[in-house]
This record gives structure tokens, sequence and C-alpha cells, in this order.
């Protein structure tokens, strides 16, 4: 078995293939027509990747890699509104690093940043609201990017911020949520997809609940999964089992993490600070209803789109690189390397589309991972 | 950033503000452990916790193996270092 000496328990990993074998023998997956399974969260695209989870598993059972990269999906217009931000000299803007590199229409942040702008790294939103107390005279403004995992940490700083009194920081809201693209894609005529493995660190804040639909209203099974090899092939085992038994239910591998009713706090967080945009746009998605959440009303003062006028919808859509296949490779009705420009144009020093700047992107991985194998292949 | 790092409560700064020291593999720093406390489990009883830290926020509490595991695989996958670099380089951590 390819990498197994990674695996913490080499017998377990065995076993668990062999009964995945066993499980899809009881379906009606061929090699040709096999049971497209989408993992929704990068961090698991990385892993599959990482320890070859998609060549251990039988030909029958085909990786779809999912939108759950939110660098990935980020428009090419709110990398833009992010730079005309941070260009404006009172403003400090700070971000996590993994958007610095993704490409707005004439530049990415990075390139901002060379040229002048007042951009910089954070860890996390806490350092950003202290980089607006210790500077009291500048505008702080904090890219809040991300899932359901991310937005309990910004809305708690933006309560941190409303509790001190500290006026001169603000978000620049862009968080989007899991559930409603899973949806687009389950509504897409052009996709074919037999089950899900969904997002840990998501459902540790959110649950399991909210999943349901996908079970009760489309017959899909989905089980939500750690981040363990041994994690993810059990996961696949669960899913692939549903199948060949005929269920469609959501079930819990991670439950040692994943309480089904999330985290109470984290949620009541979220609540108090956002509220559902009518629609986000998605990069090589289009816009999806109900996907993406805003700051409510009463926190204007602390909402970086009120206070420099760059609310959703301003800015004239930005259509992809012309050769970039991003959308399709998104919603993986196409291979990374299917891409012209993969690996050629664009690479992880000169990305052209997201899902080569972030390692939870599915181009960047299979550049990392797979890329040149699969690039001698082609050749041949 | 989808993915949590684990590490070990050591010291409560500021329990009103619910602000907590942790130590990730031999990196100090702060975090906030709002998401980790409630009746049941108040933030003098965080001491010694083991939690997945999310961008500087506690957000599970998980047992020791747990936190074992889960460096294991974030350093094979480069995912630990990348965490640990983006800590020490804020450009102002609190």
């Amino acid at each position: 078995m390819k990498y197994a000496h990674e695996f913490r328990d080499p017998v377990l990993a065995q076993g668990l293939l062999g009964q995945i074998r066993e499980a899809v023998a009881r379906t009606s997956a061929t090699v040709s027509q096999p049971l497209n399974i989408m993992e929704v969260c990068g961090g698991h695209t990385h892993a599959i990747f990482r320890y070859g989870l998609h060549e251990m598993v039988p030909g029958e059972i085909e990786f779809i890699h999912g939108p759950g990269c939110p660098v990935c999906v980020l428009p090419m217009g709110r990398v833009d509104d992010c730079i005309e931000i941070a260009e404006h000299p009172q403003v400090i803007f700070t971000t996590f690093g993994d958007a610095m590199r993704v490409p707005g229409t004439k530049k990415s942040m990075l390139q901002a940043k060379a040229e002048g702008a007042d951009i910089r790294l954070v860890y996390s939103p806490l350092d950003a609201l202290a980089i607006a107390r210790s500077n009291p005279d500048r505008e702080v403004v904090f890219f809040a990017l991300g899932f359901e995992t991310t937005m309990p940490s910004t809305a708690l700083t933006v309560l941190q911020a409303v509790k001190e009194g500290i006026r001169n920081f603000s978000l620049f809201c862009n968080h989007i949520t899991v559930p409603q693209p899973i949806k687009a894609l389950l509504d897409d005529p052009d996709m074919r997809l037999d089950g899900f493995i969904g997002p840990g660190h998501v459902s540790m804040v959110v649950g399991t609940r909210p999943y349901d639909f996908i079970a009760r209203d489309y017959g899909k099974p989905i089980v939500v999964s750690g981040f363990e090899p041994i994690d993810l092939l059990q996961s696949v085992l669960m899913v692939v089992t549903q199948i060949a038994e005929g269920r469609a239910e959501v079930e819990n591998q991670y439950g040692r993490i994943v309480p089904r009713d999330g985290n109470r706090q984290a949620l009541a967080a979220i609540d108090a600070v956002f509220e559902p945009r009518e629609k986000f746009e998605w990069r090589g998605l289009g816009e999806i209803d109900a996907s993406g959440v805003k700051m409510r009303p009463a926190f204007a003062a602390w909402d970086a789109e009120q206070k420099f006028d760059v609310g959703y919808g301003k800015r004239r859509e930005v259509a992809d690189p012309l050769d970039a296949r991003c959308g399709d490779v998104l919603k993986g009705q196409i291979k990374p390397i299917a891409c012209p420009l993969f690996g050629s144009i664009c690479n992880p020093e000169t990305p052209v589309g997201a899902l080569m700047v972030s390692s939870e992107g599915a181009c960047a991985a299979y550049h990392q991972y797979v890329g040149a194998r699969a690039r001698e292949a082609q050749a041949v | 950033m989808c993915l949590g790092v684990p590490g070990q409560i050591v010291e409560i700064v500021d329990p009103e503000l619910l602000i907590a020291v942790a130590d990730v593999a031999g990196v100090r720093r702060k975090v906030n452990i709002t998401c980790i406390v409630n009746d049941e489990h108040k933030a003098d009883d965080c001491i010694g916790d083991w939690v997945l830290i999310h961008v500087g926020f506690a957000m599970a509490r998980i047992d020791e193996a747990e936190a074992a595991k889960t460096l294991k695989v974030l350093t094979t996958m480069g995912e630990l270092q990348a965490e640990l670099m983006a800590m020490q380089n804020s450009a102002e951590a609190p």
C-alpha cells in the first residue's frame, strides 16, 4: 500500500480499505461509472492528496473536490475591493496570509503592499484589534474571510471592540456558509454526486443539523469527518455503506469534536453580529442565494462596507481569466490537470486562479502531490 | 485556515474578557476562550485543558491523545509549521 508507513495504524488502514472494497462491491458502481463522493472541505482535499487516499481507494470511488476553500472561491471583485480600501492613506488593512496572493483584476494584495499600501498579516482578528487599539489615529480594517469555522472569531472580536469602545476598527465581511453551495451543486443538472464527506471544523461550530436537507430532500448520504487519514477512510466506508444499504442519513464520524447541535457560545456570537445576505458571489459558481453573511445594521460603525462604501454588488461582476477552468474544477467537473493553464501559466508561484493559491485548493494540492506524475502521464 | 491547531491552556490572563495563554507546540500565545466556557466549565477550570485553537480562539476541548494525533497529522501536512509561523509573525500579537 502506498504511503502506508505514514499511517499511525497501517493494519487498521488496510482493514478499512478491505471493508471499503466489500461495500463498493455491494453497489452498482463500476470504474467507468464510479461513486462520486465530494469532500466539501479544502482541509480534507489537502489530506486526501497528502496521504494518497485517492489512489488507495478502489477505482469505483471518485473523490470530487468541493468548494470548501474560502480563499479559492473569493471573487476577483472582492480582492479589488480589499485593495481599494487598503489604498486609503489612513487605513491599515489586516488579513490572514492565505489571501495575500489571490489575484485581483489588476493586482494582488501582495503587489498592492509592495506599492506602498499598509497591508499587514495577522494570525488572528484579535491581533488586528490590538493594532487598532495602539493606532487610534488610523482606521484598521480586518479582512473577515472564511466559513462558519472563522465566523465566531470575527464576531467575538467585533463584540470586544464594541465593549471597549474601539471605533477605528472594522470588518470587511466576506464570510460564506457551507450548506448553500452544497444545495446549489445538488440542484445543478450537470452534477452527479452520490454522497458527501462533511467538513469537520465547520461542523464543530454549526453541528450536523444544517446538513439534514441533504439526506431528507436529496436522498444523499453525508458523513461529517475528522482530518486524520484513518478518519477519512472510515468516513468513506460510512458513505459507501449507506449507498450499498440504500440509506441516506447524516452521520457523524467526528463525534469526539462535533456535537449534534454545534457550539452554543459560537453560534450566539455569530447570530448577534451577522445576518444572511440575499445572495453572494462565489468564484466559479456564480451567485448563490443566502450563501454569505453581512453585519447587522446595529454594527454599521464596525462594518467596512459602510465605512468605505464598497457594499456587495457595487462593483460590476468581474469574469475569471478567459482560459482558466477554475469553475469547472471547483464543481469537480474536470480535474485540475485538464485546465490548459495548469502548471504552465498557472502555478503556485504565479497563480492565475485562486485554487492554485491556498494549500487547501484542489489545484495547489494537485500541483504539489500528483501534478508532476499526471503531467508525465498526459505527455505519453 | 479551516484547520485548528491543538494547544494547552496554561494561564488565564483576563477572566472577564476570557483571554488565556495557550502553549501550542512550544509557542505561547493569547487566545480567547469564550467558546469553551460555560456554567459547568468556568474560566479557571480551563487551565490544563487541551483545546483546538482556530485563529486565536479556543473552539473545542479535546483530550490529550486527540491533541497528539492532530499535531502529528498537521505536521505531516506542513500545516503546523505554517500556523506557528503565522502566530509568530503576526503583525501585532496581543
